[in-house]
């Protein structure tokens, strides 16, 4: 039971307070309601970049991580799809340093040139790093634009092309911020060795007179029913054949999910999972395969993936991942692997909560989907999943009609 | 109105008490030597087997890696798939890992079932069967892997690196390619299982929520096999470093980025710069804030990330600066971290970097203590390093002491040009 209180400041701000007295330590966690899915397609990659500026110095603070780390405190953000998090650890005695911090950054940013010059470079090499000098770097970049025709999870969270990021200019910059990180916008999750009363008092004193800006409202093109298969083959300069498949899938608060995410787990969760088994070690016909699902806010993909044994027919592969899909519309599972994939599920939430950071970034991510609380309920809802529902939501999901495949070859 | 243009006071991270809870000891039976840290919020615990199996100890190349590999891969009473099933079934990980002096078997689970997994991992080490066919299974997906990692600039940078400085023939420097994984046969397994598992020397670490009667439990599975106490000498290996220092390669003609290496030897934990070159290696490469990330990524963009860091060695080992760079810009990057040495060489730091450094580093132990799994992760280093126990806090009394001078004397003793090998892989 994570325990945890919440308040609402006067400019919308939400605070949520876990205490934890075991460290010595602090976590202010600051989660913006923003991410790649709320940017402009001709912009794309356009919420990464911002979470480095933010990284660029703020109105009345010329740099951020400097007086953090005189604090004796680390920091870092992430962006994806959904959102961008920016957290700091410190010891718990220097947190109001955070709170001096990561409020005037709410406040207003320096805007400064010379960061955004710099930024877009360091982005760039970013982009090259992770998804075009590297083999199969590209794939999602493909997958994802073939998966989804109208929803803007049909790009990457860097962006769909260098160029976006070269060529944003400090007006898009500015226009992002007055947009995005509003105090309404924001969830401020604060762990560790603190006291609600305390970061009650400053967060009052931080946050409290950030103006509250305008809220911005989400109106994101919604992704049509996929009505027929989708396919597309790619030749690259990689050393084996790959092949990946997703299919849609239900939205993060959609009650199926669970469903779904166990789904995968029976398929492709580790080396007792049903494809390892199958295709890696009785027919040989991948070297690995993975089952996995984009745990995106929005209604995301569950993505089966593989690199071929060399010398296997890719329509073989293929053959085989069908096969291990009927069986489990037709024959269904047993009561030992359901049981399993449940416990799974029970030690990775056990041991995903064993650090204050991951806790604090927890709560913020439940807040914003709309209830901090089920960090504690979702435990439940899994145990609730039944071997019927995962055999009438498998036939419904691996719907043919429903399926995006990318063959991957090499050339 | 609040001035925010005033820091609010804070307390000097050097002036914080840290502590590094003391582990229990005991021994199994058969003489195993056995640390425990019992602490943590979440019902969960992580047991580390550390068995001297690393390919120091091979006659082959790949023999110490696939023989920790196959341990779970089937024994005369289990399948690969049933031992799988056995930690799955109850939401534990069983992870293997080879290294240089050390294999490890590491199993974290949910505290409640750890009765029910010793037994798994005691047939494990006691009867693998390495089937011809689970290794037939595992040349083939190992030789696919490794070509695909082999297109990959930093993958072939950083083999190559460890080559040059170590010598290709000496454990920390030796590296494979695919025929090497041909030559393997389950006889030299064997063989080595028996010699450096069955046989062979072992200590254990376990940390979280631990049970009451985690020493009968341990003892029942582990205290009568044929194990031994873990060993007082390291086998030696000598260095045979490449006489060439600056490599060019081109590893794939349409590469965008140069994936840099510069490395140069380094003495390991027991000599009495180390502690000092930490602190060095710190603030010249060793954190976001760092003089490299200042220049090369938030000045001049020329990179994600650059880093620098001393490899986690029991014996010798090298300092090493890593980055991947623009194409265009590999080799002012090479320059700039040149010029970042001479910086260190000639000039002081000045006392507020100093202090930011030093709070930096004490602050980022003070989190890292967070949980059983970080603690326990300080002593197995201290241990298995054979360092005084002292060692934590003596590292904290340097970092906290250090002067600019002393910085200065490092970097002028270790961070010269000369001493370092440096290599762009595009």
């Amino acid at each position: 039971m994570i325990k945890f209180e919440k308040f609402v400041l006067p400019n919308g701000l939400k605070v949520l307070v876990h205490e934890d007295k075991s460290t010595p330590m602090a976590v202010v966690n600051v989660l913006y309601d923003v991410g790649a899915r709320d940017e402009d397609p001709q912009k794309t990659g356009f919420a990464h970049l911002f979470e480095h500026l933010m990284f660029g110095g703020s109105v009345n603070i010329p740099v951020y991580d400097e007086p953090l780390q005189v604090a004796g405190g680390e920091n870092n953000a992430y962006t994806t799809n959904d959102i961008t998090n920016y957290y700091c650890q410190l010891p718990a005695e220097n947190i109001e340093t955070a709170f001096w911090l990561e409020s005037d950054r709410m406040l207003s940013l320096a805007f400064g040139k010379k960061s955004l010059d710099t930024q877009r470079k360091v982005v760039c090499e970013e982009f090259k790093e992770h998804y075009i000098n590297k083999p199969y770097g590209d794939v999602w970049h493909k997958m994802l634009d073939l998966a989804y025709t109208t929803h803007p999870y049909r790009w990457m969270t860097i962006g769909k092309e260098l160029s976006h990021i070269e060529n944003a200019t400090l007006d898009d910059v500015k226009a992002f911020f007055h947009k995005h990180y509003t105090p309404s916008n924001a969830i401020l999750v604060v762990a560790g060795n603190v006291s609600a009363g305390e970061i009650k008092t400053l967060a009052e004193k931080w946050f409290g007179p950030i103006p509250a800006g305008e809220k911005y409202t989400r109106q994101l093109p919604q992704e049509p029913t996929q009505t027929a298969p989708r396919t597309l083959e790619v030749k690259a300069k990689v050393p084996l054949d790959a092949l990946y498949k997703c299919w849609h899938i239900y939205s993060r608060t959609d009650s199926r999910y669970y469903t779904t995410d166990l789904i995968g787990e029976i398929l492709g969760g580790g080396a007792s999972s049903r494809l390892f088994q199958s295709l890696v070690k009785e027919k040989k016909l991948f070297s690995n395969i993975d089952c996995s699902h984009t745990q995106s806010t929005d209604a995301g993909l569950l993505i089966i993936e593989g690199k071929l044994v060399k010398g296997v027919n890719m329509k073989d592969a293929e053959a085989a991942i069908d096969e291990e899909i009927k069986k489990l519309q037709t024959a269904g599972i047993t009561d030992k692997e359901l049981e399993k994939v449940k416990n799974k599920t029970e030690s990775m939430m056990a041991f995903e909560d064993m650090s204050i950071s991951n806790r604090a970034s927890s709560i913020a991510m439940y807040e914003v989907l709309g209830d901090a609380d089920l960090i504690n309920k979702e435990l439940d809802l899994y145990k609730a999943v039944t071997a019927e529902e995962i055999v009438n939501e498998s036939k419904l999901i691996f719907d043919s009609n429903n399926s995006n495949t990318l063959y991957y070859y090499a050339n | 109105m609040v001035n925010r243009t005033i820091a609010p006071p804070i307390k000097d991270a050097i002036e914080f008490d840290l502590q590094l809870k003391p582990y229990i000891f005991f021994e199994l039976d058969n003489g195993v030597p056995v640390y425990t840290i019992d602490a943590g919020t979440q019902e969960v615990f992580q047991m580390e087997m550390v068995f001297y199996a690393g390919n120091s100890y091979e006659q082959q190349k790949l023999v110490a890696a696939t023989t920790n590999f196959l341990l779970k891969n089937g024994t005369s009473t289990r399948t690969a798939f049933e031992i799988n099933e056995a930690f799955e079934y109850y939401g534990a990980h069983c992870a293997r890992a080879c290294y240089n002096e050390t294999a490890v078997i590491n199993l974290s689970s949910l505290s409640k079932h750890l009765d029910k997994l010793l037994p798994v991992i005691k047939d494990m080490i006691t009867d693998p069967v390495f089937s011809e066919e689970e290794l037939a299974t595992y040349k083939q997906n190992s030789k696919q892997r490794l070509s695909v990692s082999l297109k990959k600039s930093e993958f072939v940078a950083a083999r190559l690196i460890d080559a040059y400085v170590y010598g290709d023939k000496h454990p920390y420097g030796v590296y494979s390619n695919p025929e090497d994984f041909d030559a393997i046969n389950s006889t030299q397994l064997k063989e080595f299982f028996k010699a450096y598992y069955l046989n062979g020397r072992c200590v254990i670490f376990i940390s979280g929520k631990l049970p009451a009667d985690l020493k009968e439990q341990l003892n029942k599975n582990f205290g009568s096999l044929t194990l031994k106490a873990n060993i007082e000498q390291l086998p030696t290996n000598n260095i045979q470093p490449a006489a060439e220092k600056k490599y060019r390669i081109q590893n794939d003609a349409e590469g965008l980025q140069g994936a840099i290496r510069i490395a140069r030897d380094f003495p390991n934990r027991h000599h009495p710069d180390f502690m000092k070159v930490m602190v060095l290696n710190t603030l010249f490469g060793g954190y976001f804030g760092s003089r490299l990330m200042g220049n090369i990524r938030e000045d001049k963009g020329y990179t994600y990330g650059i880093h620098s860091y001393v490899q986690n060695h029991l014996q010798q080992t090298a300092w090493m600066i890593s980055t991947e760079a623009g194409k265009d810009v590999s080799e002012a990057t090479v320059e700039e971290v040149y010029r970042e040495m001479k910086l260190l060489r000639e000039e002081l730091v000045d006392e507020e970097e100093l202090l930011l450094v030093k709070n930096y580093l004490v602050g980022t132990i003070l989190g890292d203590l967070d949980g059983p799994f970080h603690i326990m992760g300080r002593w197995k280093n201290i241990i298995l390093n054979k360092l005084d126990e002292n060692y934590f806090y003596d590292t904290i009394k340097i970092i906290k002491t250090i002067t600019a001078e002393e910085l200065r004397t490092m970097a002028k003793k270790y961070l010269n040009p000369e001493d370092f090998y440096e290599l762009i892989v595009i």
